[in-house]
């Protein structure tokens, strides 16, 4: 059913549609919009979950981790603040395995406080343990949620979908919602192999000493490296059946014959996408574009092979590991590991809600096909607040 | 393995943990569950009472047991209440949390009020002793006056602990909470009845628990229980019942006891039995006193003038 739907509304009828047995989160912007939606159709009866006022993003996602080891299907949504102050608790629930799926409506980080939109929240919480995918466009949200489910099920894995605070979560697009049989019959109820039960009492969360923690990160890891294919198997069935949604862990655009190519993750694809075309078309520019569509587990072998005959590499991205440059950056490097690589350089754009425009990134690519050479820069920076800085 | 035993239920917490011998809380531990029965799933927070009884690969719980932080026993627990119920299987289930006194009335305040607030069908447990103790007996909002911790150790500028014990109780009360009830593992049979009655009510339920610590109050092990029972008669641990808000039930003592009696075993007093130790015993007479003179009716704050 096609539908004129705000983003946060259209991901709420996403997760309605999962049949999710306890919904819970705490309220903060831009992600409200999304639990709002959620309590109305709880209030409306058209969402029979379990749905809990929580007194925190802490309390929230402690909540969903125990709605979730008694083998409940568990959705809670934040942003920015909210998922730092859950932070300890995200790491839990994935080293106790809990299928738990969130939406991060990605959103600056304090201070100074801002609440528009980059992603900073969710990239420092990727060593968390969870599955992270950045969608770019509204439609994409839904279609992630209800494959978010069915990853996370499979894999005992939690899994986060993370999509750009306003841009998207307050953007009213035209969606495709599935129907319900439809859902239904892509995910089944869930049964979990192993859950809170008298009938079978068992110890979840137990201490473990130098003797095995070793090896239970290691098992988290390698099941993590496995989800890779996992999720690109679970694209493709949901597209199969959808007819949309089969991008698994990264899509690439035009990068076959390109010198450079531009590296981006979350709603700005799309104005990348059409600065691609222009560039071509009306500069000759060789220019092609790469969505790493998840995060974690990074997809290190894909994009790998498709940025290895580029001459240079651009990632654009709306956060900065402070002290050395923007984190997607890093990982693509790591994606070459000793080997001859291209140049790849990080370009920090974005921040705190800064807009980033068509002609900006027209001219990073320019940029670098004038001047391969690897470097990090912020891009966008108002001149009248640099104070004379020369550096 | 099964809990039941020629009908009757043994040991849900099992022994050949590696806790303290006479460790006052493992024997609270034993006696909740043992109330409590074997159709529960506990939610149990970072602490000795967990580090002690779940070292992979063993498990002293025969039980559904889940531990995840130090301050969120509470709302995992929440959690499990409202999953349970939204899929239909709650029905001959009851579910506890617990936490010793830091996971309670410290880190884990805001979850805890949460789940009070929001009234869910929960049992939470403190099992109080008064301090860390599983990171080395430091102190917490529930260590008494004058108490020596690691973090309130007596100095030429220092008579130990500065402060008095939250009132936790009190707290649960004001949240509407309705059964609120103490106890000590020294009195086994009223701390279970307190179990099987507050598993009987519908909503949130606070069950706080007195239980000693072998090496963080410096007693001997085989005196932990009588400590306990020492804190009772000298009413520095008052044991009652408030059920809606009203105190229906207060343990009278028979005989009571100097304070002295139950300060003079424990080596975190020691210091306030030389000279200028006065005021600081003075003030835990006050509390003994005010204490002793709860009686049935409207709970309003006490242990605090
Ligand atoms: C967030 C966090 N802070 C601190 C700790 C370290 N820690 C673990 S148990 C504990 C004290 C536990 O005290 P209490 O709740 O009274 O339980 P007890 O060990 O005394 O039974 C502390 C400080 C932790 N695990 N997590
Ligand atoms: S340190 Fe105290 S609380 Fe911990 S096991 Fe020993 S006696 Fe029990
Ligand atoms: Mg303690």
């Amino acid at each position: 059913m096609r539908v004129m739907l705000e983003g946060s509304r259209a991901v709420a009828e996403a997760v309605r549609l999962c049949r999710p047995n306890l919904v819970c989160a705490y309220p903060i912007t831009p992600q409200t919009h999304i639990v709002e939606d959620l309590s109305q159709m709880v209030a409306d009866g058209r969402l029979d979950a379990g749905y809990v006022l929580a007194e925190s993003e802490f309390g929230a996602a402690s909540i969903v981790l125990g709605g979730s080891a008694v083998g409940g299907r568990a959705y809670t949504a934040t942003s920015s603040q909210g998922l730092l102050l859950m932070a300890e608790v995200i790491f839990n629930i994935a080293g106790l395995r809990l299928p738990v799926v969130m939406t991060c409506a990605n959103r600056a980080v304090s201070a100074p406080i801002n609440i528009w939109n980059d992603q900073q929240d969710a990239v420092s919480i990727r060593d968390s343990g969870w599955i992270q995918l950045f969608v770019e466009d509204n439609q994409e949200a839904v279609d992630t949620h209800i494959q978010a489910f069915k990853i996370a099920e499979e894999l005992m894995i939690p899994v986060m979908v993370c999509m750009d605070g306003y841009v998207l979560t307050h953007t009213w697009e035209p969606v495709d919602l599935p129907e319900q049989d439809e859902v239904d019959r892509f995910l089944p109820l869930y049964s979990p192999a192993y859950r809170l039960d008298p009938d079978d009492p068992f110890t979840m969360g137990s201490m473990v000493g130098p003797d095995a923690y070793m090896e239970t990160r290691y098992h988290v890891h390698m099941d993590m490296m496995e989800a890779r294919a996992v999720i690109r198997r679970v694209c493709e069935e949901y597209s199969e059946t959808f007819g949309r949604g089969g991008t698994g862990v990264i899509d690439t655009y035009d990068t076959k014959d390109a010198d450079v190519v531009l590296v981006s993750m979350g709603s700005v694809l799309g104005t990348m996408r059409d600065a691609v075309d222009e560039l071509r078309d009306e500069e000759g520019l060789k220019v092609g574009l790469i969505k790493v569509r998840c995060f974690r587990p990074f997809p290190t072998g894909a994009v790998h092979d498709a940025i290895k005959e580029a001459q240079t590499v651009g990632v654009i991205e709306k956060d900065i590991s402070l002290g050395l440059e923007g984190t997607l950056c890093s990982e693509m490097r790591a994606a070459f590991c000793g080997e001859e690589s291209p140049e790849i350089s990080s370009f920090i754009m974005g921040l705190g809600g800064r807009d980033i425009t068509k002609g900006d990134i027209k001219q990073v690519a320019r940029d670098l096909a004038s001047n391969p050479a690897c470097r990090v820069e912020f891009r966008g920076l108002r001149e009248d607040l640099m104070d004379g800085d020369e550096r | 393995m099964t809990p039941l035993q020629d009908g009757r239920i043994i040991n849900l917490m099992e022994p050949g943990h590696t806790g303290c011998a006479g460790c006052g809380q493992a024997i609270g531990a034993r006696l909740v569950l043992k109330a409590a029965g074997p159709r529960v799933i506990v939610a149990n927070a970072t602490g000795c009472l967990e580090v002690y009884t779940t070292t992979y690969p063993r498990s002293s719980w025969e039980v559904p047991w889940i531990h995840s932080l130090f301050e969120n026993a509470s709302a995992v627990a929440s959690g499990m209440e409202v999953t349970l119920k939204a899929m239909g299987r709650y029905e001959d289930v009851r579910i506890i949390a617990q936490a010793g006194d830091g996971g309670t009335a410290d880190i884990g305040m805001g979850c805890i009020s949460g789940m009070f607030e929001r009234g869910h069908d929960i049992l939470y447990v403190c099992y109080d002793n008064e301090g860390y103790m599983n990171t080395g007996y430091q102190r917490s909002s529930l260590t008494p006056p004058g108490a020596r911790t690691t973090t309130s150790p007596p100095g030429p500028m220092s008579w130990g602990n500065k402060t008095r014990k939250k009132n936790v109780p009190l707290i649960a009360v004001a949240h509407g909470v309705p059964y609120v009830a103490t106890a000590t593992p020294a009195e086994p049979r009223d701390l279970m009845r307190k179990v099987k009655k507050a598993l009987e009510i519908e909503g949130p339920k606070y069950l706080h628990l007195l239980v000693p610590c072998v090496p963080g109050w410096g007693i001997e092990s085989e005196l932990s229980v009588e400590i306990a029972r020492l804190a009772v008669e000298t009413y520095l641990f008052p044991v009652f019942e408030i059920e809606d808000g009203m105190i229906t039930k207060v343990k009278k003592v028979k005989e009571r006891k100097p304070i002295e009696e139950y300060l003079r075993p424990q080596k975190r007093f020691a210091h306030l039995f030389k000279p200028g130790g006065e005021p600081i015993l003075e003030e835990l007479r006050e509390i003994a006193e005010e204490n002793s003179r709860l009686q049935p009716g409207p709970a309003v704050l006490f242990g605090r003038t």
